[in-house]
């Protein structure tokens, strides 16, 4: 029986949302479908790269006079450029071309830069002479920093890959130095300090891990601005050298004949366009998943 | 005040200083003998000699810097491998074309851009919103070569409203030189129109949720004249921030451009100049582009001072 007086407390409502299960990938892809269609632009391209000689193409190199500026057609999908040579088999090569040195460039200028910003962001007396240089090299515009050293080297895609490298690898340093600039301060270091944990430590255990999520995110655009450069590089005559079909190399050799055969310049653009935008997309999904505050300000 | 900008301005001095030193050492850095690349492959081991004599490659580094920085100081650019042309008059003569490129592009990114970015955050969320980020991702991701080819594919082949290419002085007339640089400033200004129109955005947002914007809308001031008076003004920093930085951009695009649409400028001068390998003339835009790169970043910082008050140094 219950006394006069108490009442019994009603069941609480289930104001609780129930506990989600885990989403898996698929769940992760939905939330983030910006992911999933950059991700998934950017395998399909990477099985175009690599499965290039299996995809119907013929050599992209071989030259066929007789046959030369044909439109898009049966014989040529894309068309034949002016040396007869066949504009869809030089595109789907041309892939590879692109996504070596966007890849690359990311790795690379992550990687170096990484070291740079952790060494120059730790080490106080580093820092005032790394920065120093970084801005002045910053003060060049990338692309002419790649022109310029292109310029003083032979044309191969390894040239190409430096050269962009190098331009890209300030950026890097700065956002790497500023995260550590910040991570330094944290309690967490400061203990680690105290309990004599050596600087290289530290920078390993505690420094190296927070940055890996920014860096990601500005990896993927680093890798899209490269394939943009290399394009540019090869169009103007800086890059790889005209024997590799890489989409800027094709574009450039279709910009004598743009006016009447349009079709030699536009096929290399839309794969390019698209390559970039997958990455751009795949960036910005990154971006949102890995940072959720800085989502909603850009 | 005046404290702030002569200090700002002397420290611009050593970045530009080791912009210098970056541009002359690219020389030395260069994998490979660059006297070796610049005379060819068809060169007699007399050209050679002769190319590493002319970009003093056989004297030492320090020897040969001081001398070209004294003579850059006294606006000597040197001479050109391939006309023998003083480097600092072939530029003069190019300069115009982009200078005009650049300034058309730079007004048109801003009338488009800033508005664009300042109504996606008012509908932030709708459809305009999302459809402005689309685009913003869209400019970003088209290279600039590729909306300058479908521009002048459609708008001057098949529609015919602007000339293919080329590119008319300004002395002739307002009219022949702008319907030239409606579709190069188009192009060139894709991507910087996508970065203008994403900082704007984001810093509106920002801005838009501060208190005297409540009160601005409390006391009946008209949509727009919050938009554009109260909230624009305050949001201004960053924005003015990032169209500094993105000059860069935009003289990188310059060199393409005017590729693509073949306006005789000094992005021309600089892709014949790697044809030729024509080294001097090289070294002489890149250090031309750093120097206005770092002078208009200079200038932004001193605009900072009168943008916004509360900035003091």
């Amino acid at each position: 029986m219950i006394p006069p007086g108490l009442a019994i407390a009603q069941p609480m409502p289930d104001v609780l949302p129930p506990v989600k299960p885990r989403r898996g990938v698929l769940g992760f892809l939905r939330r983030y479908p910006t992911i999933a269609i950059g991700g998934g632009l950017l395998l399909v391209m990477l099985c175009i790269a690599i499965f290039a000689p299996f995809l119907w193409t013929k050599d992209p190199t071989s030259l066929a006079p007789a046959l030369r500026t044909r439109e898009p057609g049966a014989q040529f999908w894309f068309g034949s450029d002016m040396l007869g040579r066949d504009v869809y088999s030089r595109v789907l090569y041309g892939a590879r071309v692109s996504l070596l040195v966007g890849f690359s460039v990311a790795f690379f200028a992550s990687v170096i830069g990484l070291a740079i910003g952790l060494f120059s962001g730790f080490i106080r007396l580093a820092d005032s002479i790394v920065m120093r240089v970084m801005d002045g090299m910053m003060s060049i515009p990338p692309i002419l920093l790649a022109i310029a050293l292109m310029a003083l080297t032979r044309g191969s895609v390894q040239n190409v890959i430096l050269a962009i490298t190098i331009a890209e690898i300030p950026r890097v340093t700065r956002l790497v130095r500023g995260v550590v600039l910040s991570l330094r301060e944290q309690p967490y270091v400061d203990a680690a300090v105290a309990s004599g944990t050596g600087t290289v430590m530290i920078m390993w255990r505690h420094i190296l891990p927070n940055t890996l999520a920014p860096l990601t995110v500005q990896a993927t655009y680093i890798c899209a601005a490269a394939m943009i450069t290399e394009a540019i590089l090869s169009f103007i005559g800086a890059g790889t050298p005209p024997i590799i079909p890489s989409w800027g190399n094709i574009m450039a050799e279709g910009r004598a004949l743009w006016q009447v055969k349009p079709y030699i310049v536009f096929f290399p653009a839309v794969f390019l366009s698209i390559t970039v935008l997958a990455v751009n997309l795949l960036g910005d999904g990154l971006r949102d998943a890995i940072d959720p505050r800085l989502a909603k300000k850009l | 005040m005046w404290a702030y900008i002569i200090r700002r301005v002397l420290a611009t001095i050593p970045v530009m200083a080791f912009v210098a030193l970056f541009v002359f050492s690219l020389l030395y850095l260069a994998p490979g003998d660059p006297a070796a690349v610049i005379a060819g492959d068809q060169a007699t081991p007399e050209d050679v000699e002769r190319i590493r004599a002319s970009l003093g490659l056989d004297r030492p580094y320090l020897v040969r810097f001081s001398e070209w920085a004294f003579r850059i100081l006294q606006g000597d650019l040197g001479t050109s491998i391939f006309t023998n042309l003083p480097v600092g008059h072939m530029i003069a003569q190019r300069i115009e074309p982009t200078l005009s490129l650049m300034i058309v592009t730079l007004c048109l990114a801003l009338t488009i851009a800033i508005p664009m970015g300042v109504v996606a955050a008012w509908k932030q969320g709708t459809w305009i919103d999302r459809a402005v980020m689309g685009f913003a991702v869209l400019g970003f991701s088209v290279p600039v070569f590729v909306v300058g080819y479908l521009l002048a594919y459609v708008f001057a082949l098949e529609l015919d409203w602007f000339p293919v290419q080329g590119y008319t002085p300004f002395a002739e007339g307002f009219f022949p030189w702008i319907e030239n640089l409606v579709l190069p400033a188009v192009a060139l200004g894709g991507v910087y129109i996508a970065l203008i129109a994403r900082i704007t955005r984001a810093t509106m947002l920002e801005v838009l949720q501060q208190d005297y914007i409540r009160t601005a809308r409390a006391k009946g001031a008209g949509q727009a004249s919050i938009l554009f008076l109260h909230a624009l003004k305050n949001a201004s920093v960053p924005i003015v921030t990032v169209v500094g930085i993105g000059i860069a951009l935009l003289i990188g695009g310059a060199v393409v451009t005017e590729s693509v649409f073949a306006i005789p400028g000094l992005g021309r001068l600089t892709v014949d100049a790697i044809l030729r390998r024509d080294y001097p003339v090289i070294q002489g835009v890149v250090l031309l582009f750093s120097f206005v790169y770092v002078l208009v970043n200079l200038g932004i910082d001193l605009l900072y001072t009168f943008l916004d008050p509360r900035i003091r140094y």
